[in-house]
Formats: structure tokens, sequence, C-alpha cells
């Protein structure tokens, strides 16, 4: 190892990667295993599978059914998470509510609103994905309303700040770290259930692609399919820390220089 | 006594005289508060009545626990009564009054992390409906008089404990309030950045002409700082002395607290710390806590 | 990417703030709540402003969960989900705890690691749902092997957390001393970092319910979830909703239970006892 740090940081950020890759790489090199085939198989199929029109007719409406459950439920989660979270009488009548719905697996969705909407259109899957993503974000936003700074508000009441710059400047800053776990944890939820809704029926989507080629044994393809939702789910988290940096960075700083006292 | 029932009956026919001839700025008037809480009650205030004129330097001593801060809280609207009520310019307090500002106990909490030094200054001045010039100005001005000019587009939590003090307090200041209230606010910060504090709020309530409750542990202080000192009982607390500080205005570190008239109110305001800590109530009976 | 994650960040569970005891009141408020939630669903679906035949009455889904309740098959059905949530659980945990205690207390290995373990977490493990079909079938194997990815990293994470959270100065006394690597793991790291392997269990524990049903719903594993998706594609309405709210409850009571256990181990360790004051 060299002294020189970005050589260094490099080799930390690259070397298990480099060195899993050609293990697969070598240990299915010769594979004749139906399950395994070899990974330059796969990497070989994978422009021919998703790039002829799949991208466009399967994975882009995915992921917009996925982005626009998540909105939804973004804003309803926040904005009703608000309301609730500042008026303690609504929270201990509607806590037992929320929390049966929190723990309600949100798999269990998908046959409840097949019942209404079925599974064929689009409007069915994105009730499925905004109601899932809904549960995380409303809780979390009712505690980080609930956990504010009591000092801060009475620095707000006491410089009678109006209603809606007690919100903007105070309420939904001071619940942001909250409500950032909240969307963390509903976009995890969101990919799980914008494929599963997609298992049901005939039917078209990233997660309706990877299982039609299961279903047909077409296992590279199936692999590709793997390998592209894993690249998805790392893209979505690596956008979301960015987003997250920058709007929390005060909360990054604060903690840190708080952990280090 | 009787005058001011005699306003109360009929304020609203004569507020305009009755501004002009209040003496009071700030008017206590037998404040109880009893804290009621899960299956607990505390009784924090069991009575106090004293005035505050416009433009006085009053500070209130005690024990910790006797509920100074629960008198600021009161006093500042932020607390609702359990009986009497606070005047504020001829007018009782049911909220938090305009032209006041707090220094909050927790200084630090009280400053919004998310927001610069500037913005934390700035957010009470937008309610306030300055624009923007103005208000870059009243911001840079509060804050060259606490001598932070350099940490302006600092957040809060990059700054010491006592560089916090002094954002807290640049803010009240900015905001011009007409009366100031502030809660231990230099419990936190060490002597020489304390003396300077000290001599920062005289010079500005001064300059200002604000009235200002000064809320401290240490009798020191309050002996240099202000006209007045109140110092309660301890919890239920009632009022024990209104000790007056004839020390002449212009005070400094050195001369003043090297005077034998400082020495003496010190003297006389520590025995009554003391006695209010054993337990001493006015009128010479002691209560067991 | 793995369904719930962290709390705000490196969790320090010892710094949460102790909750206040729900009071008496609150708990009627709350008992109110449920009551009204339930009434409206019986209204909504008597008065006809959602089609009953997809909304049946409350009153029939909880005469239908009753009727359930008293049969074998149901059950059955409850003992082999939580036979597979537990035993994925476990093993989750414990791979999670020595992978975590090990990596963590290795700077180099920590090093190492970092950049495959920020790669490999975020990977949904649905993703796993068609190789876990070819592989093992409607097997139980299938459901564990879902449910093990996705509650490991909750696990892993969380421990790293604990084990970076330990206090430098510690460690150095117990070097200092020659302890040796076992005695430090024992008496240094494992009691910092216990805090966090209790909330990476209540977090697993939740994930590996969704995955345990996921895979029985979607796959055909033996459980509730397999019997929901039965009875939704027979028309059993009413089992449908009656069986989700079973499973809710089901879901109720890991949360509850993680909780407790959660504030059980908590309870004695200083980290709190200092925090309390
Ligand atoms: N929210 C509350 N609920 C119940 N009791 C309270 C509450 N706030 C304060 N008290 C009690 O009221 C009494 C007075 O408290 P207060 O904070 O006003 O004292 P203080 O004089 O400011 O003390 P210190 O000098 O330590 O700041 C104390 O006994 C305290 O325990
Ligand atoms: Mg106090």
């Amino acid at each position: 190892m060299t002294r020189h740090p970005v050589i260094r940081k490099a080799f930390f950020a690259l070397a298990l990667p480099l060195l899993l890759l050609t293990a697969w790489w070598v240990a299915t090199a010769n594979s004749t295993s139906f399950f395994w085939p070899p990974l330059s198989e796969i990497l070989a199929t994978f422009p021919e599978t998703w790039f002829n029109g799949r991208m466009v007719q399967d994975v882009l409406p995915s992921l917009a059914r996925l982005g626009v459950g998540f909105a939804l439920a973004f804003v309803v989660g926040i904005a009703g998470g608000t309301i609730i979270g500042l008026f303690p009488l609504l929270r201990a009548l509607t806590e037992p509510v929320m929390e049966f719905f929190r723990a309600l697996p949100p798999p269990v969705l998908v046959p409840v609103i097949a019942l209404f909407t079925g599974y064929t259109g689009s409007v069915g899957k994105v009730v499925t994905i905004a109601l899932g993503c809904l549960w995380p974000l409303l809780l979390n936003t009712v505690e980080g309303v609930r956990g504010l700074e009591p000092v801060l508000i009475d620095t707000a009441r006491s410089y009678r700040l109006s209603l809606w710059r007690r919100m903007l400047y105070v309420v939904l800053p001071g619940a942001s770290p909250r409500m950032a776990t909240g969307a963390r944890q509903a976009l995890s939820i969101g990919v799980i259930l914008m494929v599963i809704s997609e298992l049901f029926g005939a039917n078209r989507g990233l997660g309706a692609a990877i299982v039609q080629f299961q279903r047909s044994f077409a296992v590279p393809e199936m692999w590709t399919g793997i390998i592209l939702l894993g690249l998805i789910g790392v893209l979505l988290s690596v956008t979301f820390q960015f987003f997250e940096k920058r709007v929390l960075a005060w909360y990054v700083g604060q903690r840190d220089i708080e952990r280090g006292a | 006594m009787p005058m001011k029932t005699a306003r109360l009956a009929d304020e609203a026919t004569e507020t305009a005289t009755l501004t002009a001839e209040t003496k009071a700025a700030l008017d206590v008037r037998s404040v109880q508060k009893t804290y009621e809480g899960q299956g607990r009650t505390v009784e924090a205030i069991r009575e106090l009545t004293f005035e505050v004129g416009p433009g006085q330097l009053v500070c209130i001593v005690g024990p910790s626990g006797a509920g100074k801060t629960t008198l600021l809280r009161c006093m500042a609207g932020l607390l609702e009564l359990s009986g009497g009520e606070v005047v504020l310019d001829g007018r009782p307090v049911t909220g938090p009054p305009d032209g006041m500002a707090v220094v909050f106990q927790e200084y630090g909490r009280s400053l919004f992390p998310w927001m610069t030094v500037r913005q934390n200054i700035e957010l009470p001045l937008k309610e306030k409906g300055l624009g923007k010039a103005a208000r870059r100005e009243a911001v840079d001005a509060a804050l060259a008089a606490v001598g932070l000019l350099e940490s302006a587009d600092a957040h809060p939590w990059q700054l010491s404990g006592g560089m916090q003090q002094r954002v807290a307090i640049a803010r009240a200041v900015a905001y011009e309030p007409s009366v100031l209230l502030m809660d231990e606010p230099f419990a936190a910060v060490d002597a020489q950045t304390r003396a300077e504090l000290e001599d920062l709020v005289r010079s500005l309530w001064k300059r200002l002409g604000v009235t200002v409750i000064f809320v401290t542990h240490d009798i020191d202080e309050a002996v240099y700082l202000g006209e007045r000192v109140l110092v309660l009982s301890n919890r239920p607390t009632v009022l024990l002395e209104d000790v007056a500080v004839d020390l002449p205005p212009e005070r400094d570190q050195l001369s003043t607290r090297s005077a034998p008239r400082f020495g003496e109110l010190r003297g006389h305001v520590y025995e009554l710390v003391q006695a209010a800590k054993l337990g001493q109530r006015p009128g010479g009976d002691v209560e067991e806590p | 990417m793995t369904a719930t994650a962290a709390p705000p960040r490196p969790s320090a569970p010892a710094a949460q703030r102790p909750r206040r005891r729900r009071s008496w009141s609150g708990g009627v408020i709350g008992a109110l709540g449920v009551l009204g939630a339930i009434t409206t669903a019986e209204l909504l679906s008597r008065l006809a402003i959602v089609n009953p035949d997809y909304l049946p009455p409350a009153t029939e889904i909880f005469a239908d969960l009753w009727r359930l309740l008293g049969e074998a098959d149901t059950w059955v059905a409850l003992r082999q989900t939580v036979t597979g949530w537990a035993i994925g659980l476990a093993i989750a945990m414990a791979i999670g705890v020595v992978a975590g205690v090990v990596i963590g207390s290795v700077p180099f290995l920590r090093a190492f690691t970092a950049s495959t373990i920020e790669f490999l977490r975020p990977i949904p493990s649905v993703a796993l749902i068609p190789l876990v079909v070819l592989l093992f079938g409607t097997r139980p194997l299938s459901a564990i092997t879902l449910v093990v990815y996705a509650a490991t990293w909750q696990v892993l994470v969380q421990v790293l957390y604990g084990v970076a959270d330990i206090d430098p100065v510690a460690r150095d006394t117990a070097r200092s001393y020659q302890f040796s690597a076992w005695r430090i793991a024992r008496t240094v790291i494992w009691p910092s970092a216990l805090p966090y392997v209790v909330t990476g269990f209540r977090l697993a524990a939740a994930v590996a319910l969704i995955l345990e049903i996921t895979a029985e719903l979607v796959i055909g594993v033996p459980g509730l979830g397999r019997s929901i998706g039965i009875a939704q594609s027979s028309g059993a309405v009413t089992e449908t909703y009656a069986l989700v709210i079973l499973v809710g409850l089901l879901g109720l009571a890991v949360n509850v239970a993680a909780r407790a256990v959660e504030k059980r181990v908590l309870h004695w360790h200083p980290s709190v006892r200092r925090s309390l004051g």
C-alpha cells in the first residue's frame, strides 16, 4: 500500500468489489450449472435484454409508478404527520391505529387493493406503493414534530412568529431529520412494493419482466434483471443521500460536534 | 392601591391618560403559579407583587428552584398564571406580548441549529416587517455590539457556549424590545467573558433605554448590574426583600466592585439569600421546607 | 435497500429520551380512536359508500376472524409464519453480530469492506425472489433466505455503528493492560455495542416479518401470507380481510415484543442510566 491518500482511498473503495467480481467471474467461468451461468454470459446478455425497448416499456414505467406513489405518500405523510404531531389529543386518538398500519407488513396491501382496482392498470400499483410508503413517513413526522426542542418553540412564541413562519422556519426544519428517516424507510418499502405489485396477473414492468424470465427459465436474463434491480436500489440510495446531505447539513454537523465533545 | 383598582375598572376610557400617568412598565400583581401535572402539584410561586419602572434594570436572585424561571416565563406570557396578573404598559399579559424579548436559560438550545447566526437574528426582524436593508443593518449592529461580526455566517453549533450566549443576546437586542427578560444568561461562560458581557448588558441598557429584568444566581453580578435587587424566598416563593442598589450609575468592574458600598450591599443580599435557603420568609417566620 | 431502516442515522439508543409513560386517559383516547376507525369502516360498507363487495362490514370481518381462530389450519399457518420468521431472524442476528464485531473492531477490515457494504445494502431483497424460486421452490428455505438477506443488513449496520461508538479511552486502557482479544471483545466492545445490537434486533424483527409474508404471498411458501393469497384469489373477500388483520396483529405483537426486549435489555445498561441522570 502506498502512503498517498487518494490511491489509498481508491484501494479501499475498489479492492473488495473487484475481488468479489473476479471471484464470481472465475467461479462461474466454466460453469455448466443451469442456475449459475458464467458472469461473462450474463454481462453479454445484459444489453440485448434491456436496451431493446424494455428500458422504456418496462423499467421507466415501474420507476414512474414508484416516483408518483412515493411523492403522494411524502406530501400526505408530512402534512398529516405535522398536523397530528402538533395536537396531542389528535395524536393520542390516532396513535394505536397508526401503529397497527405501521406493523402491517405492506405486501398484504397487494391482495386487498387488487379487490378494488385489479392489478392490470397503474392505479392499483401506485396506490399500493403510496399506502406502503405512507406509514413510515407519517409516523416519523409525528415523532419529529413531537420531539421538537421546547425551548425553540418558546423562542418562536416569544418573538410572536406567525403561524406560517413557525411552520416554515421552526417546525418543518426541526422535524426534518426524522422526516428523512421516514423517507428512507418509505423508499425501501416502495421498491419492494414496486416489484411485487407487478407479480400479479399478466403484466409489464421491471418486476414482471424478471419473473417472466424466471418462469420461462431464461436464467441469464433473470440474472441481468437481478443486477439491474440492485443497481436501481443503489442509485436510489445514492440520490437520496445526496439530497439528504444537502438538506440536513446542519444536522450532520451538529451531531458530529456533539459526538466529538 | 385604590388608584390601581380604579384604573382597572375603567380601562377602556382611560387608556390614553393612563399610559402617561403609569409609572410601571411592568406590573406584577399577586402572581401565583402552581404546576399541575400527572398526580403531582408543585406550588412554585405563592404570591409575588412588584413593579418595574420604565427603563429600570432589575435583578432577581433566589435559591435554586425558587421559581425564578417560572416567574420570568409568567411575565413573558409563556405560562398561564394560577392567580393574579402581569400588566405590561397598562395591558394585562395573556400571551407573549409585543415588544418583549427573552433570553432563555437554555440559550444554546434556543438558537435554531438549521440557521446561521445571521438568520437566527434576522427571523424575528422579518416577523416585525423590517425591509431587507434595515434587517441587515440591525443584524450587523447587534453582532458588532457583541463582537461576533466574523461569525455571522457560522451555525450556532459551531460556536463556543459563550459565543452562543452572545448570539442569543444579539438576537434580543436587534429586536429592539421595550422589555428584555434574561434568565441566568451568563451561567455557562468563563469569568472573563462574563465580565465583558455584564458591561455589554449595562451599556446596551443605557443606550437603548430598555427595561431589563435579569435573573441570576450570582449575588455580585446582581448588585453590580442592577438598580434594584429582588430577593426571592425558597419555594413556594414570595418576595423576601426589594433591595435598592444605591451605587453610582457609572459602573466599572474594578472600582465599583471594590467600593465599600458595593461590599455592604453584597453582604446584605448574601445574608438574605442564605436566610432564604434556610427557609426564611418575610415577617421573620421560618417555614420548614 | 431493505424495508425499514436505521432510526435517525447512527441511532444511539442510549441518547433516546425516556418516553413518557402513556397515561391512563391517553389509553382511553387511543381506544376511542380504534373504535372510531372500526365504526367508520363499518359505516362505509353498510351505507355502501364503498362497495361492500370490496369492503365487507367490520363486524363481519371480525366475526370471520373469530371463526378462523377456531380452525386448526389458521394456527398451522400462523406457526409456519412465526417459525420462518424466527429462524431467519436468529440466523441474521448471528451473522450480523459476529460479522459486525469482527469487521468493526479491525480497522483494516472496516475500511476494506465499507464500500461493498454500502453497495450491497440498498439492493432490494425482493430482487432475489426469482433466484430463490429457482433454487428452493416453495419450500420454507425460500422465505428464510430472503429473511436472512434482508434482516442481516439491519443488524450488521447497527453493530458497526455500535463498535465505532466505543470509547477509545476504554479500548486503549484495555490494550495497555494487554487484555486478550477475546477479553476486549467481552468487556469493552460487547457492552458498548449492546444498545445498538438491540436496536438492530428491533429493526430486523420488523423487516424479517415483511419478507416472510412477502415470500409466502408471492412465492407460495406455506404460512399466513399464502393463506391471504388463496383467500383473495378464491374470492373470499371477508376472509382476506380477516387474515390481513391477523397478520397486522402479528406485526403489532412483534413490534411490541421487540420494543419490550429493547427496554429490558437497555434498562440496566450504564449508558441509559447515565442519560437518565
Ligand atoms: N413544567 C414543570 N412542571 C412541574 N414543576 C415544575 C415545572 N417547571 C418547574 N417546576 C418546579 O417549579 C419549581 C421552580 O422551578 P424554576 O425552574 O422556576 O426554578 P429556578 O428558580 O429557575 O431554578 P434555577 O435557579 O435552578 O434555574 C421547581 O421546584 C421545579 O421543580
Ligand atoms: Mg431557572
